[in-house]
């Protein structure tokens, strides 16, 4: 299985086996049942749906219901896509825990960050401001956004003050802290987009 | 479920940090001997710093840390540890002073005769 869906609980700190102080975030993930199992026969490409959190029955539409019912698993709340390992056998109603991660060294962890609101661009693009002296008056204004006559127009793409945050992100080769099975927790060392409580997406890391 | 993960782990760390060892136990303005192990390729030994503790911060928990400062050939050094690292050996309380506040910021202006601190 390639990755779980999980919930960020929050962070601390732990000490390594070298004894050195790491940041980490503690993310609950799963356990996800099975949902489905896509075939090359019937959808062209092989992959399991996995459920994450249950849902109350009364906010579900009938098709929704059916498809739970089906899987002979509870209704959950979201549903997620994960690539099949070679040669992996899943099937509708198996429950994924964190064990997938059991020697697994650095995950991607996705999911949406925090919502910034309208921001300007010091906040949201680091741009440094005016002069804080020497009679300053525009300290935390953009300053110019192009030349007049040539080329006449504010180039594409300029940054600007604008709504900032709540977009998808995605934290890459995480280094895997600790996996804790009985729990349903993984921890993960340095920080994961998104606020307490926010769902994220753990995969194994793409590119390790 | 959420804060109790977190507290549990935090709870975690600080028993394994006391396993075996006894919790460590001074205040703010004691002079002190911290020994650190230090790890130098494959060996092992203890370093002592010896200072006065300025301050603690972070609680008893598992974030907690205690700022130790010392004069070392006529510069001011300060060295924050944290409590329940696994490279403090262990700490011995050489003197305890009367202060009247938490932490002892305004000895880094002080030197000399100025910055010495009443006996308990």
């Amino acid at each position: 299985m390639e990755g779980l869906i999980g919930r960020k609980i929050g962070m601390t700190q732990i000490y390594d086996d070298q004894g050195h102080r790491v940041a980490v975030t503690v993310i609950e993930a799963g356990p996800c049942p099975v949902v489905q199992v896509k075939t090359p026969e019937t959808d062209g490409y092989r992959a399991a749906q996995l459920g994450f959190e249950e849902q109350k029955a009364s906010r579900l539409s009938k098709a929704q219901a059916k498809r739970f019912e089906l899987a002979g698993v509870t209704p959950c709340r979201l549903t997620r896509e994960f690539d099949l390992e070679d040669g992996e056998e899943v099937k509708a109603g198996d429950t994924v825990t964190v064990n997938i991660f059991d020697g697994v060294k650095y995950v991607d962890v996705s999911g949406v960050t925090k919502g910034r609101g309208f921001a300007g661009v010091i906040r949201r693009y680091r741009i440094g401001g005016g002069a804080h002296t020497h009679g300053g008056h525009s300290k935390h204004r953009i300053g110019s956004i192009g030349a007049r006559d040539l080329p006449g127009w504010v180039e594409k793409g300029k940054r600007m003050p604008g709504h900032m945050g709540a977009v998808n992100r995605k934290g890459r080769n995480l280094a895997v802290a600790q996996v804790r099975g009985e729990e349903n927790l993984l921890l993960v060392r340095g920080s994961v987009p998104g606020p307490k409580n926010g769902v994220v997406i753990i995969r194994k890391a793409l590119k390790k | 479920m959420i804060a109790k993960a977190i507290d549990k782990i935090n709870a975690e760390q600080v028993v394994k940090a006391n396993d075996g060892k006894k919790a460590l136990e001074f205040k703010v303005g004691d002079s002190v001997k911290v020994f650190v192990k230090i790890k130098e390729g494959e060996k092992e030994r203890v370093q002592a710093f010896a200072g006065t503790v300025i301050a603690q911060d972070g609680g008893r928990g598992n974030n907690a840390t205690f700022t130790v400062r010392r004069i070392s050939f006529g510069v001011g050094v300060e060295k924050v540890f944290p409590v329940n690292s696994p490279y403090i050996d262990r700490v011995e309380v050489e003197r305890s002073a009367r202060v009247r506040r938490a932490k002892l910021y305004y000895l880094r202006n002080l030197t000399g005769k100025k910055a010495r601190l009443r006996e308990a």
